[in-house]
């Protein structure tokens, strides 16, 4: 699918919204998480490339986009100030993938897990629900999320195209 | 300066001879694990914003290979070996003494020829660093990934986010027959706390790290 309109691309530990047409891009999530979100009525999206579980793990904890607990409220407002309503947003995840396997002693690795995790508690806790995702697995992936039709696709290296 | 380190020109100076000391001790190990002199380029030694690092190694969906190991000891941190498909492919050729060309795909004995020479790599890096700093450093089982240079870079730099907006990273790349050859990049990335560590044991005493 080709993007439309103008294409922002969303870098890691970044967020972003656009309207119709634009498409946002985020390359390259391994263990961080990509959250979409659009609203089809108000034709505007977010996109979020999350690193790391939760802010108060952190130091520096200034850039909200990082946690998945401060970026997913950072983002929602964004929207909201763009006239999107979230009882209406359509919601969608992917990546979270364990990239190394150095067996079950390190649990640094395991960060893909719970990111993941931590998405959809941030989520669940606003009670918004998540209708799309391609999470987990060993490899990376490029999410794509096109306003003008607010469909989602994934790609990885070596496999088909896949739209969530 | 950027949050979370700051660190003065004496201090870079140092950890830039670390690297170099430690990656001339690495290449001299490959050299003769190949049979070939390897050329490495000066360590650089840099403060790279987290949003940049993919597109530091050629974009974040280059396809590479990245052999990571665990650093433990006194100063603990992360060794990531990367190297694009090609160069993985000529350095398994040479590995096991097939004609180049021959090594189309990655399968178990591949993975396995790459991970032993990064883990042999880093065990010559890690003596060098140790033998002048004093320090004990071991390193842990390596891991392989052939996947996005951005999900693999990403991934090791995850902790490294915790503490700030930006990765610590002392960088050297290899050269096999020049530059059109095998090409790596060879990644230390220090627990923010090891660099204390570190520049103490080499005896920069002004070292702080000063919060924001």
């Amino acid at each position: 699918m080709e993007p439309t309109g103008e294409v922002i691309r969303v870098g890691m530990a970044e967020s972003a919204v656009c309207r119709a047409p634009g498409t946002l891009i985020t390359s390259g999530l391994g263990s961080c998480v990509g959250v979409s979100f659009y609203d089809p009525v108000a034709r505007v999206g977010g996109m979020a490339h999350i690193m790391l579980p939760d802010s108060s793990q952190g130091r520096f904890t200034d850039n909200k986009a990082k946690f998945a607990d401060t970026s997913i409220p950072d983002l929602l407002a964004s929207l909201e100030k763009l006239g999107a309503w979230q009882e209406r947003l359509v919601v969608k995840m992917a990546g979270g993938a364990q990239m190394f396997n150095f067996g079950s002693k390190d649990d640094r690795f395991a960060i893909g897990r719970r990111n993941a995790e931590a998405v959809k508690r941030a989520l669940d806790e606003r009670g918004i629900r998540i209708s799309g995702e391609d999470v987990g697995g060993t490899y990376g992936r490029t999410m794509i999320l096109f306003a003008e039709s607010g469909r989602v696709v994934i790609k990885a290296i070596d496999k088909a195209e896949r739209e969530i | 300066m950027v949050q979370g380190y700051q660190l003065n020109d004496v201090e870079m100076d140092v950890l830039k001879e670390v690297g170099n000391i430690g990656a001339g001790n690495a290449a001299t190990v490959l050299s003769t694990m190949l049979g070939q002199r390897i050329q490495m380029t000066v360590p650089s030694v840099n403060l790279v914003p987290l949003t940049q690092v993919p597109e530091a190694v050629g974009g974040a969906e280059l396809e590479m290979v990245g052999v990571c190991l665990g650093v433990t000891g006194d100063a603990p941190g992360t060794i990531l070996f990367m190297l694009p498909v090609s160069s993985a492919a000529m350095l398994v050729d040479k590995l096991m003494t097939r004609a180049p060309g021959t090594t189309k795909s990655f399968g178990d004995m591949e993975r396995s020829a790459l991970g032993e020479m990064t883990n042999i790599l880093t065990g010559a890096y890690l003596q060098a660093l140790g033998e002048l700093a004093n320090i004990v450093l071991h390193s842990t089982v390596p891991a392989l990934a052939i996947d996005m240079a951005g999900a693999i870079l990403t991934t090791i730099l995850a902790e490294v986010g915790r503490l700030g907006d930006y990765a610590f990273l002392i960088v050297t790349d290899f050269l096999l027959d020049g530059n059109k050859g095998v090409k790596g990049h060879f990644f230390l990335v220090p627990d923010p706390e090891a660099l204390v560590t570190i520049l103490r044991a080499l005896g920069v005493k002004e070292w702080n790290q000063r919060a924001k």
